[in-house]
């Protein structure tokens, strides 16, 4: 049983249709990528499971059906969203934008612990735990945006495109970050990315989307492989 | 009366009008926050509060001005301004949701026009005395000055209201929760907070601190279902120039802006009474100018 599934799921925006038949399947601890060119709908597939536009067809997490749930109670199963543009919180400081990811959260003690951890793996947010998130550059945004997300303790992190406005190094690092969480807490992830050997970094397996819709799934090794693939989606 | 007297005289009576100005002040503050929204009938509803509160205090312990009945009263008026915040943000604005920003502010002004229009429907427009329980009349002398029971009560009630606030939003869980949703209300969810039943709570808190600010205002002169059209004026300068995001600041401006005022129209020939309500204005002109983020308020540092 997958952690979630996602059958021949559909969305419009407006009269637009932007999803015409998803499948996706993660199964529990598992790392799965969505590639995909621009509007192929991949940030719309993850809205879709955090409930944040409304979809139609199949969407199961846990063996429940989540479509059609508020966003508020898709994270309060499990499922933390890191949204496109990163959704940080400019007006509060760092500290407190991880004290709001660990909002639902009573664990006081290890939520202290999980902010030391977080603040050891990236140590640009320690020093600037005091200042206002909308003074950080993109990279230290986006790594407060991963780390909100993980303090939540999901079972599922969904993420947006990490890598987007950051210079080649900077993703490197972010993605070398969420491939050190995945490895040590265990926590399944959905990852969007365009840069595919980025996503290929983290990730066990691999959906593509084209105008909305799956074309092709497998393990990155089968992927990696097939020329063909490589240069008609995966960007040479 | 020494000219120093009459100075100081000014600067009290300033403090304690100011602090009604600064009780709303506060209440559009926290809806601001909470919906990220200005909401021009936030005077109307803290003045249907307080009718709401002088009917009830009145059925409970009939007679006009039994200690008893007055208290009881503020207590209804607290809650059924808590129950009224909450129910407007949920049936009203809630629609307007993904509405324009403008928009919204045109469904409050005409929120404003509905609960005038009701109020003085029922309760009539004519002024109605509101009881004040600590004998509204009497006042201390210190030496050339006299400070009436009412200021204190007034200045005190707010001051200690203003300090409640500014603990709830910087220094607990649920003020953490309503600066996220007033940042990024859409985030803020993802987090798994629960957006609706926040705001909601931030109406609500914000009605009932009206409504105290409408019984204190009434209890010196008295209650018309107009009573808060002029003193959303001085509130709304007040948060301009303290800051939309700043409890502190809100109420710091409005007592500087009453005092201020006060003292041009002693001291300044050409303003007078007739001009000072010119005083607020300019002032927020000024500010904008400078510094257009308010004094207190925290500046929005976009970096891309």
């Amino acid at each position: 049983m997958p952690l979630l599934e996602l059958v021949d799921v559909t969305a419009f925006y407006g009269p637009v249709q932007v999803l015409d038949g998803v499948s996706i399947s993660v199964p529990e601890g598992g790392a799965v990528g969505i590639l995909g060119a621009n509007g192929a709908g991949k940030t719309t597939t993850l809205r879709a499971i955090s409930g944040t536009v409304r979809a139609g067809g199949t969407i199961r997490y846990r063996d429940r059906s989540i479509r059609g749930l508020k966003p508020e109670r898709v994270a309060s199963l499990g499922i933390a969203h890191v949204p496109e543009g990163r959704g940080t919180l400019g007006n509060l400081t760092v500290r407190e934008n991880l004290m709001v990811g660990a909002y639902l959260r009573k664990d006081h003690r290890q939520v202290a612990t999980d902010v030391e951890y977080l603040l050891d793996l990236f140590p640009n947010l320690r020093e600037r735990i005091r200042s206002n998130a909308s003074a950080l550059s993109g990279g230290e945004q986006q790594m407060l945006a991963v780390s909100r997300a993980f303090m939540a303790k999901p079972r599922l992190l969904i993420l947006d495109e990490p890598s987007l406005g950051l210079a080649p190094s900077t993703a490197r690092n972010v993605y070398d970050a969420i491939g050190r969480l995945r490895r040590e807490s265990g926590i399944a992830m959905l990852v969007v990315e365009q840069n595919a050997n980025l996503a290929f970094s983290v990730v066990d397996s691999v959906t593509v989307l084209e105008t909305g819709r799956s074309v092709l799934s497998g393990t990155t090794a089968e992927l990696r492989g097939d020329d063909d693939i490589r240069r008609a989606y995966l960007g040479g | 009366m020494n000219p120093f007297g009459t100075f100081i005289q000014l600067l009290v009576d300033g403090l304690a009008q100011g602090s009604i100005y600064g009780a709303l002040a506060l209440a559009i503050v926290l809806v601001n926050q909470a919906t990220g929204l200005v909401n021009f009938a936030q005077g109307g509803m803290a003045v249907l509060g307080s009718y709401i509160g002088l009917t009830i205090g009145n059925l409970l312990i009939p007679g006009v001005g039994s200690t008893l009945g007055v208290v009881l009263g503020i207590v209804a008026a607290v809650i059924a301004s808590l129950a009224l915040g909450g129910v407007v943000e949920r049936f009203v604005m809630r629609r307007f949701e993904r509405a324009e920003e403008d928009t919204k502010v045109v469904a409050t002004i005409g929120l404003l026009t509905l609960i005038t229009g009701l109020v003085g429907l029922i309760w009539g427009f004519n002024p109605t005395p509101y009881p004040f329980f600590f004998g509204g009349s009497e006042s201390l002398r210190i030496g050339d000055v006299s400070i009436s029971v009412w200021s204190i009560v007034t200045f005190t009630t707010i001051v200690a209201l203003m300090v409640v606030l500014q603990i709830l939003f910087r220094g607990t869980k649920f003020g953490l929760g309503m600066r996220a949703v007033a940042d990024n209300a859409p985030s803020a969810a993802l987090a798994g907070i629960r957006v609706g039943g926040l705001r909601m709570a931030g109406w609500g808190l914000a009605a009932a601190l009206g409504t105290v600010a409408a019984i204190l205002l009434a209890s010196k002169s008295q209650l018309t279902p107009n009573n808060f059209d002029g003193i959303l004026v001085y509130a709304l300068a007040a948060v301009v120039i303290g800051g939309l995001d700043s409890p502190i600041g809100a109420v710091v401006a409005a007592l500087g802006i009453t005092i201020l005022e006060s003292l041009a129209a002693a001291y300044i020939p050409w303003i007078g009474h007739d001009l000072k309500v010119v005083v607020p204005f300019v002032l927020v002109f000024v500010v904008l100018i400078i510094r257009p983020q308010g004094l207190f308020g925290r500046r929005a540092v976009v970096r891309v």
